[in-house]
């Protein structure tokens, strides 16, 4: 671990007190986990756990203009948001590739929140505030707020009045001013919510304390990545990088080709014409083998097609399982790979979107 | 963290337990709780030679795969097939049923190099 200063989010003491394992995370130090990465990870599945997600980056937009130039900016159409209304979208480079993928709320009709990657905040607030029209307000609040996603099937037993899928409200709560929003990135239900980094123990401290008859518990990063893997939700830095563009990624439900402008558009229209020449292709091991992990080579009849972005044991499933892109041609559903693992070839099989169904 | 008085340890946090002329080695609790759950253990072949400090066996947690390595020269005689199904045992008895493989040792000398129970627990803090 390096010494370098490394920033704490406002629940920091909170994690070492409660015992949570700390890692380096970017330029952050956070909880990998707290009673395993495997037992949070089935909290969520089953009942409830909740996560610091106050390293993201919450960024303000606020004028007249807002929706208009954010339209500019952004893939999705921002225009479709009413007041209270979240969705996920695309920051990208002239190229199309994607500097960022967040949310982006509108919290008026002029004022705009956007939750954006922890390791992309700065990048982000920088290529924001460079393209900014001058009557336009851009501001950083991260410093000052914190955060929480809380997740599992158990949450509206646990919280009540929760706002409809990817709305956002502010309600008090026990003397704290916090927004709720009905999101997540574990394929559960759930809750992201938003409040003073004044208030971030104590919100944290009483969840932990409500929840706790639901079976609540506290969760590390670890058990983020395995619960967004199954769902085949993309992690930033891993399975996307501005050397790829969101048609790749396989999410181009998430851009509005028929806005008139926004960055990235023409490069994203001949994308679309000529075809990606690789995808986001999501696999799983067949038969008993190491879990297959970023960087390992993807084969095909001997043929290398492609690369491992991220990979794991799947807790829910309990094979290998991840995200790969391959080329195109032989990135289709019921392909046979392989994947190289120190040298030798595990049997592979490209599977559908997600690859965790929930049992209903 | 459990550290046995009656093993020897390495820097990289493998025990070894004499048994005649070969030794057996793992990892150790406090290697087993900075993993985490161990989801896959890859073992060495029987009759592998390998020198000192040789990565002779991988365990893979479900964050990341770590290379386990030979504490001295020797040759593989035996690996824990126990863990082919069961890899969590690293995790819950690191010291018995956890065992990885059992190494006959080139020459006894080489395990002075090693560490006793109390050097290790100053390492590990």
């Amino acid at each position: 671990m390096s010494e370098a200063a490394q920033k704490k989010t406002p629940l920091y003491d909170e994690h070492v007190r409660r015992g949570a394992k700390m890692i380096p995370f970017g330029d952050w130090i956070m909880p990998v986990q707290y009673s395993g990465i495997v037992d949070e990870h089935h909290a969520v599945r089953k009942n409830i756990g909740m996560f610091d997600i106050s390293h993201m980056g919450q960024l303000i937009v606020d004028g007249a203009a807002a929706a208009g130039w954010l339209n500019t900016m952004l893939t999705n159409n921002i225009e479709k948001l009413q007041v209270g209304q979240g969705q996920y979208t695309f920051l990208l480079n002239e190229a199309a590739g994607i500097i960022d993928d967040l949310i982006a709320y509108r919290i008026a009709d002029h004022r705009f929140l956007l939750v954006v990657n922890a390791s992309r905040a700065e990048e982000d607030f920088d290529w924001l505030d460079r393209h900014r029209p001058e009557d336009l307000r851009l501001g950083d609040r991260s410093a000052y707020f914190g955060g929480v996603a809380i997740q599992g099937p158990r949450v509206n037993e646990l919280l009540i009045d929760l706002p409809t899928r990817n709305h956002i409200v502010d309600v008090e709560l026990d003397g704290m001013s916090v927004s709720i929003a009905r999101t997540g990135y574990t394929g559960e239900d759930g809750v992201e919510v938003f409040f003073g980094a004044s208030d971030a123990a104590k919100f944290w401290n009483t969840v932990l304390e409500i929840g706790e008859k639901f079976g609540i518990k506290p969760c590390g990063l670890g058990a983020r990545d395995t619960l967004r893997l199954e769902m085949c939700y993309p992690l930033n830095g891993s399975d996307l990088s501005p050397e790829r563009n969101p048609i790749e990624a396989g999410l181009g439900f998430f851009v509005d080709l028929t806005k008139p402008k926004f960055t990235g558009r023409d490069v994203l229209l001949k994308v679309k014409e000529n075809g990606a020449a690789q995808k986001l292709a999501a696999f799983r091991m067949e038969g008993k083998g190491p879990p297959p992990r970023p960087h390992y080579a993807v084969f095909n009849n001997g043929e290398r097609i492609g690369e491992v972005m991220s990979g794991t044991l799947s807790p829910s499933l309990n094979y290998g399982i991840g995200m790969a892109y391959i080329n195109a041609p032989q990135a289709k559903v019921g392909t046979k790979i392989d994947i190289e693992i120190r040298g030798k070839k595990f049997p592979a099989i490209i599977e559908k979107k997600p690859l965790y169904k929930k049992q209903s | 963290m459990n550290v046995p008085d009656d093993l020897l340890y390495t820097q990289s946090h493998e025990w070894i337990k004499r048994e005649g002329e070969n030794i057996r080695v793992g990892i150790t609790d406090h290697a087993q709780a900075e993993l985490t759950d161990v989801v896959f253990v890859e073992l060495p072949k029987k009759d592998r030679q390998v020198n000192a400090k040789e990565a002779i066996a991988v365990v893979e947690s479900v964050k990341a795969a770590s290379d386990i390595y030979a504490p001295v020269k020797g040759t593989v005689v035996d690996a824990n097939k126990a863990l082919e199904s069961n890899p969590a045992l690293v995790n819950t008895d690191p010291f018995g049923e956890g065992w990885l493989y059992l190494l006959k040792i080139d020459n006894a000398d080489d395990l002075k190099q090693l560490k006793d129970a109390a050097t290790y627990r100053t390492q590990i803090g």
